[in-house]
């Protein structure tokens, strides 16, 4: 009888000790550990195309396909932002209605900062995208603010790009519980399937980067904010992250959410992030 | 004789409800009823450019008199907003399942 109790007193032991190592492991799962994802993620990409060199990344569809590749690297001779980039030199360097510029709004004068962006800032409590701070700047200086999307703030982040073309991307995520929810935040809208076609942002481009989808090779998430802003012939011109945002959600059959909402930031604030390392691109081109 | 006349006649009258045209009345149910679910969804941050599509159409026939088609889109609508709020609600733990680890 004595025996019989110690057995099943032994198994409860066991089985409460197999509980608890389980349910530390799903805490241990579900605990934010940006640094961990951001190796995990890039891993995930260097051994899926281990021919495909690490910087290589950032040129999207044409890390993928050497055809492309070689097509590209023509084109880039003279590139199709080219326009952009002259205009926004232009407006970077002409002075507000009220004497001041844009290099008085950012630290080293606006230029080589492109690496930096999009930033948690701690006083907000949310993620500063690069749109979003010249939008700011220009408010401040009584300028009304730019679309989002395209035309003279393609231009702008263009230039700014081009400034800091080669230099590692290098975001940084503070020791703040609400910079940790931010990333957390993008990651999720990151992974979360939306619209009738039932497609996350990473059944493209985790899934399926290097396949076709109708006319188009698709792009590797990693490294895929580095080259904005971009020139797409599809658009006929120029588009900013925010754009790129927009109509990949319109291509799910999801309803867009407004340009620099929260969760545009914060997926953002995530792609950047695991895109640690890899150099800025930007202005790109794209089919 | 008169009993299946008796019977076809009771036939033909349970069928009728279904058969009748659509009115105004059943157009503002069903486009209440879709339009509610769409409110839904888009407070989930998760609407679809179909449901909107649907709602537009289904008004756009009922300005024009077209209630048939109207309850139709309508009812459409409805559908494309539920399964959004479905995909909504368990996609809160399914993206999960997708991260790179």
């Amino acid at each position: 009888m004595k025996q019989r109790a110690t057995v099943l007193l032994g198994s409860a032991f066991v089985a409460l000790a197999a509980l608890a190592f389980a349910a530390t492991r799903v805490i241990a799962a579900d605990k934010v550990d940006p640094v961990a994802d951001a190796k995990a993620f890039q891993n995930f990409f260097f051994q899926k195309f281990p021919n495909v060199k690490h910087e290589d990344f950032v040129n999207g569809p044409y890390s993928m396909n050497e055809d492309m590749k070689r097509q590209w690297q023509e084109k880039e001779e003279f590139p199709p932002y080219e326009f952009a980039l002259d205009a926004g030199k232009e407006m970077f360097s002409t002075p507000f209605k009220n004497g001041k510029t844009y290099a008085d709004c950012f630290p080293n004068g606006g230029i080589g900062i492109r690496q930096n962006y999009p930033y948690f800032d701690e006083k907000e409590g949310k993620v500063v995208t690069l749109e979003l701070a010249l939008n700011r700047c220009r408010e401040a200086n009584g300028e009304a603010p730019y679309s989002y999307v395209k035309d003279e703030m393609a231009s702008l982040t263009a230039y700014m790009a081009y400034t800091s073309r080669g230099k590692p991307m290098d975001i940084k995520i503070p020791d703040d519980p609400r910079a940790l929810a931010a990333y957390e935040n993008g990651k999720r809208y990151f992974y979360t399937r939306r619209g009738q076609m039932n497609f996350s942002c990473a059944s493209c481009h985790v899934q399926s980067p290097g396949e076709r989808i109708r006319a188009e090779t698709l792009a590797p998430a990693l490294g895929i904010l580095n080259a904005m802003p971009i020139y797409r012939s599809e658009w006929s011109g120029m588009g900013t992250t925010s754009r790129r945002f927009v109509t990949c959600n319109s291509q799910t059959r999801a309803v867009p959410l407004e340009p620099q909402s929260d969760e545009y930031r914060d997926v953002e604030y995530f792609l950047s992030y695991v895109a640690n390392g890899l150099p800025i691109s930007g202005p790109g081109a794209r089919p | 004789m008169k009993r299946s006349l008796a019977l076809a006649m009771l036939l033909v009258m349970s069928l009728a409800p279904s058969a009748r045209a659509a009115n105004e009345a059943d157009y503002k149910a069903a486009y209440a009823a879709a339009e509610a679910a769409s409110k839904e969804a888009a407070g989930m941050r998760n609407q679809w450019t179909v449901t909107v599509s649907a709602l537009a159409a289904a008004k756009k026939a009922a300005d024009g008199g077209d209630f048939d088609r109207a309850v139709a889109a309508a009812r459409e609508a409805e559908v494309l907003a539920k399964a959004s709020i479905f995909q909504a609600t368990s996609e809160k733990e399914a993206w999960k399942a997708m991260e790179i680890r």
